[in-house]
């Protein structure tokens, strides 16, 4: 089972229904306070969503300087897998764990809705359970989300496979806006070039109860599982061999 | 020394400034037509200590770089006052 912590900044509210969404996808998840200097032996570490320090001078600008996000840097430069949601996706951005920024949305107004995606890229460690193409609705919650960066890194993102999901158009059976917020090239979430790292800005963990309605997001908490299995399994066939 | 650094911070040339428009098109609900072209930034003042006004600068620089300032999508402007 692996370990999942879930670092919580001051203005943090996505961090329970996260907590709760690796758990009951069969992770050992565990809170981390911003100012701890130490993971606690984490496998798996997400940045939740919220309004971490109250979005001040820029969103995710000052919880990119929290002496928990030293650790997290440590954590992902050795491979270890790294989500970050919504405000955790525009932490990553800032911190330039992830190429980019995330903007005030085109329309000015907060958009708190579901929205139709599809999972372009499946060989990261947070959709590796998902089909390739598969279509997900899962809700944004963000003023802030319009994806930005160069023409060139643009190029690069899409030339290496690296946009993970994007809004998808309006069809008869998904009724809802593509691009909520004027996105480059509908982006709404991407990883790294090794695909430990992966920021989207809809929220998987609120579409990850039957309860609630919504499962599509639920890939998002297996798909780690399953790489972590995967990786112990071949742990102990080496050490079978050895 | 102290001196007194004022930063003006501008979403990049060339990058939608959807605050810039809003405000754009209220001065011209307000009947200022000749208004265009409108953008939205942020202005920070600080002291910094420092030896020289070229350090103090310097100092201001790496601070925009560091943090006032996101080098993705955002310029910024310096100006140095001795206190």
């Amino acid at each position: 089972m692996p370990r999942v912590a879930v670092v919580r900044f001051p203005g943090s509210n996505c961090d329970f229904d996260t907590l709760r969404a690796a758990e009951r996808y069969g992770s050992q998840a565990y809170f981390v306070w911003h100012r701890d200097t130490d993971l606690r032996g984490a496998d798996v570490v997400i940045l939740p969503g919220g309004f971490s320090y109250g979005d001040y001078l820029r969103s995710g600008a000052i919880a990119r300087f929290s002496p928990i996000m030293q650790a997290v840097q440590r954590h992902a430069a050795e491979g270890g897998p790294l989500l970050g949601i919504c405000n955790g996706f525009q932490i990553l951005c800032e911190a330039h764990l992830l190429p980019g920024a995330l903007l005030r949305n085109a329309g000015l107004t907060f958009v708190s809705k579901p929205v139709d995606v599809t999972v372009e890229q499946t060989d990261t460690a947070f959709t590796c359970d998902y089909e390739p193409g598969a279509r997900l609705r899962l809700p944004v919650a963000h003023g802030e989300g319009r994806y930005v960066a160069s023409p060139d890194t643009l190029r690069m993102l899409e030339a290496e496979g690296r946009v993970v999901l994007r809004y998808v158009a309006a069809t008869e059976r998904s009724p809802f806006q593509p691009n909520p917020n004027g996105s480059a090239n509908h982006i709404a979430g991407i990883c790294n070039p090794a695909g430990n790292i992966v920021g989207v800005m809809p929220h998987p963990e609120r579409a990850a109860d039957r309860l609630l309605g919504l499962t599509g997001g639920s890939g998002f908490f297996t798909s780690p599982v399953s790489s972590h299995q995967d990786s112990s399994n071949a742990r102990v066939s080496s050490n079978e061999v050895g | 020394m102290t001196f007194r650094v004022h930063v003006r911070v501008m979403p990049r040339t060339g990058l939608l400034d959807p605050q810039g428009q809003a405000v754009e098109h209220a001065l011209a609900a307000l009947g200022f037509e000749e208004a265009g072209a409108v953008r939205v930034g942020r202005a920070i003042e600080l002291d910094v200590d420092a030896g020289s006004k070229d350090e103090a600068e310097a100092r201001a620089r790496l601070m925009c770089d560091k943090l006032l300032a996101n080098p993705v999508t955002e310029d910024y402007l310096l100006d140095v006052e001795e206190d």
